[in-house]
């Protein structure tokens, strides 16, 4: 029999105001097993934590139930207590009286009586736990950092520089991101060009770091700690460690009407091509939907201009297998396609643009060489409009934009707005807002500069239709402060386009069995205390894959990344989850069952010699459970016909005494 | 003669990875749903037997809600496959022996749908709520 040992925590009023602690303890300490039972303010604080250790000691508890928060909150810390106080910290049971109880409820009455009977279920649940040791697995000391933009960089950086090796994968020809198609960025306006080039150079340089370029992730197996990853390393018919970047290919390639992604379509490039002239690693690459010979077999230009005989048409698709023992998910963002936004005539006429486009065109290295030219007939612009919350915070709209704030446009169109004025004081620039939002470090300051200083006209209002008619596009808007319809003649209209996470981040959210929001953010495992963590361990998150964030945001996650998986990869072993499935071999038939459903593949079979009770012996082949594979989801416990398999922690007199207790 | 106001029994079981989350976060949020709904915490949905169901009803439970991850996102990357085939089965085998359908149910809320979990358990309760007292497995016997 068990000495079970009840605590109440109140949580100041978070649980005490809904729910009366005292009749909580009261009533489990008439439930079997237990022999002490005590509340208090804050179970969880240093004073309540040696509370549990004395009750421990002087009460000699076996098993420990703690009334509060949610086990995802403070299971670990209440395990710690329990061995501090030298029980097996798999003793300890939560009931969660806080989050699915007094915060949920309103009424005192209902919510005691609720309270009683979680802690009733963990009490029986106790009476029947075991005492768990935890096995232990090496830990492979590589990371791999899956994106290579911004927060990327910075991730494999700081691991590096901590001594051990990364990997890079990025799925286009070139490092760098979005930032490396920036022009200034805010509020410092250095241009991001200087800033991030010498970044992607020492990434290119440092000795523990390689990037695998035009690559993506393929699959990952494994857990924390021992992840195999196949990373698939897409041709680009290119030798990398020959080619020199020379750029004679590029010149020389006849194919030249392919549309420029690095400027978002707004010039063209050649088939073989090297993104931009900073690009890491700089070597060509050949798109092979566009080489006439490699879609034909006729041309051959490249190969014949190159020097260093970098080129090969016959390159394959190679797969590259590692192991890595922590996996760092830097996806990054798109801005959303302005295709269902019709009121805005972007499909209708090139002088209509987004952000990113707006951002190229006054970059020195972009189609138009740093000249705000309209994209139409290359003229300079007079008028400018700029529109906020293009499919940003569209509670309404949600089968064309986004309902959350987008986080960056006000500053980045402060930027635009400002930067126009700056160089051409001529041009007459609005901005259409519905707020303007800029907390962070001298934002606001910035934002009034652009309206103080540099004459920029902000209308709070939403712009209702954007029409072209002859060189003009006719602006039509609500002016809400002052209560009236405005029309403008615009040169240049400018959207500043809602972002999205990119689109290779839900199948890999799926392959990292990684979970994601309904916006395809992935998810943290804490919104507050473990802001980098996934819920997944050993998978981390930097940048804005996680949600929308500005550069100097990005950056700080991504460095908090990389503490997180030096922190891991320091450790030489880590302790497993004990939690596991495991057989009873007097009761297991071998039928296989269970090996069919694991998706792990942690099941076995061996041989086994049995006893009889005539004391002959008897070979019967019986499942054998791999702990460090198995990850304790159950699914072959359910499935075992004869009732052998089951899970530590979770096991099926463990359940039914839980439903037991709620229905009585 | 005064009637009891009649509270349904609801057992919901949540996997630790979505469900459990997205119950804390209907917490976090101070999204009202009924107390009749007391949640049992596995580490995937397919890790309910259904024998767990019957013994629910068996003890008198009106109703029993299945939670786990979105097809697709299962933590253990296809444990909730294997729920969606063991529920079918095993509801429909629960309807020929006179359980109401709207007694049972299987519902996918991830991590970040804490107003789906509520919504979800408030809507359950209502229909548990409207079918009244579950008799039809009710084993009296349990009881003592």
């Amino acid at each position: 029999m068990q000495r079970i040992g009840v605590f109440v925590c109140w949580c100041g009023s978070n649980i005490a105001g809904t729910v009366d602690v005292k009749a909580v303890a009261e009533a489990l300490k008439n439930e079997p097993g237990v022999v002490y039972s005590a509340n208090y303010q804050y179970m969880c604080s240093q004073a309540g934590q040696n509370m549990i250790i004395e009750a421990v000691k002087e009460h000699k508890l076996t098993g420990i139930v703690v009334c509060s928060c949610s086990p995802r909150m403070h299971e670990a810390t209440f395990r710690k207590t329990a061995e501090a106080a030298g029980l097996n910290p798999y003793m300890v049971e939560i009931a969660n009286i806080r989050e699915q109880c007094s915060w949920v409820h309103k009424d005192m009455a209902t919510g005691t009586e609720k309270a009683i009977i979680l802690g009733k279920a963990a009490v029986a649940k106790v009476n029947l736990n075991a005492p768990l040791t935890p096995g232990e697995s090496p830990v492979t000391k590589r990371a791999l950092v899956i994106g290579g933009g911004i927060a990327g960089i910075q991730t494999a950086l700081d691991i590096a520089e901590a001594g051990f090796p990364v990997d890079i994968v990025e799925k286009n020809p070139t490092i760098g991101g979005k930032m490396a198609q920036l022009d200034k960025t805010f509020p410092t306006l250095d241009c991001a060009a200087c800033i991030l080039t010498p970044k992607m150079v020492d990434v290119a340089q440092h000795e523990k770091i390689r990037i695998f370029s035009y690559s993506e992730v393929e699959d990952v197996t494994g857990f924390v700690g021992n992840f195999d990853v196949k990373i698939k390393k897409r041709a680009r018919f290119v030798k990398e460690d020959v080619c020199t970047g020379c750029g004679a290919c590029v010149e020389k390639c006849p194919m030249k009407k392919i549309p420029n992604e690095f400027n978002l379509g707004m010039n063209n490039r050649t088939a073989i091509y090297i993104p931009f002239a900073q690009a890491v690693p700089k070597v060509a690459t050949i798109d092979a939907n566009a080489c006439n010979m490699i879609k034909n077999g006729k041309c051959g230009i490249c190969s014949k201009v190159c020097t260093a005989g970098a080129i090969d048409y016959t390159q394959k698709d190679e797969i590259i297998s590692e192991k890595y023992g922590a996996i760092v998910v830097a996806t990054g963002f798109n801005p959303i396609s302005m295709d269902k936004f019709d009121e805005f005539a972007y499909n209708q006429s090139k002088d209509v643009i987004t952000s990113l486009e707006f951002e190229r065109l006054t970059n020195a290295a972009g189609p138009t060489a740093g000249k705000l030219l309209r994209p139409s007939d290359l003229e300079h612009p007079h008028t400018i409009v700029f529109v906020q919350c293009v499919g940003s915070r569209c509670a309404s709209c949600a089968e064309k934009g986004k309902e959350y704030c987008s986080k960056i446009c006000c500053m980045y169109t402060a930027k635009h707005a400002m930067l126009t004025r700056d160089k051409y004081p001529d041009t007459e620039v609005y901005v259409f807002y519905i707020d303007v939002r800029t907390p962070g470090k001298n934002f606001d300051e910035f934002y009034r500069r652009a309206v103080e200083e540099y004459g920029v006209k902000y209308i709070k209002g939403m712009v209702g239709k954007v029409s072209p008619e002859g060189k003009k596009l006719k602006v039509q808007a609500s002016d809400l402060l002052n209560n009236k319809q405005i029309k403008i003649d615009a040169d240049l209209v400018v959207l500043a386009a809602a972002i999205e996470p990119d689109k290779s981040a839900r199948p890999l959210a799926t392959k990292l069995t990684a979970s994601m929001d309904t916006n395809d953010f992935f998810t943290e495992a804490h919104p507050k205390l473990r802001p980098v963590e996934s819920p997944t361990a050993g998978v981390f998150l930097s940048g804005a894959c996680q949600g929308p964030k500005d550069i100097p945001e990005t950056v700080s996650q991504a460095s908090a990344a990389a503490a997180k998986v030096i922190g891991l990869l320091v450790k030489d072993k880590l302790k497993g989850n004990p939690c596991v499935a495991r057989s009873n071999e007097l009761m297991c038939n071998g039928c296989s069952s269970c090996e069919r459903v694991c998706p792990y593949g942690a099941i076995t079979y061996e041989d086994k010699e049995f006893r009889m009770p005539d004391r002959t012996t008897k070979v019967r082949r019986i499942a054998k459970v791999n702990p460090a594979v198995c990850q304790g989801c159950g699914a072959c416990t359910v499935a075992c016909p004869s009732g052998a398999m089951d899970l530590q922690g979770f096991a099926n007199n463990q359940i039914m005494a839980e439903v037991d207790a709620i229905c009585k | 003669m005064q009637v009891e106001e009649y509270k349904p029994l609801i057992v919901a079981f949540c996997c630790n990875w979505c469900s459990y989350a997205g119950a804390d976060l209907a917490g976090n949020n101070r999204l009202n749903y009924p107390a009749d709904v007391k949640i049992i915490r596995v580490p995937c949905s397919c890790r309910v037997n259904p024998m767990f169901i019957l013994r629910a009803f068996q003890r008198g439970a009106d109703g029993v809600i299945l939670c786990g991850c979105h097809p697709g996102d299962c933590h253990y990357t296809s444990g909730n496959y294997y729920t969606r085939r063991r529920m079918a089965l095993l509801f429909s085998m629960l309807d020929y022996l006179g359980i109401e359908r709207e007694r049972t149910r299987v519902e996918w809320v991830s991590a970040a749908e804490g107003a789906k979990f509520a919504a979800t358990m408030n809507d359950f309760a209502q229909k548990v709520a409207s079918l009244g007292k579950n008799k039809r497995l009710e084993d009296l016997r349990c009881k003592k």
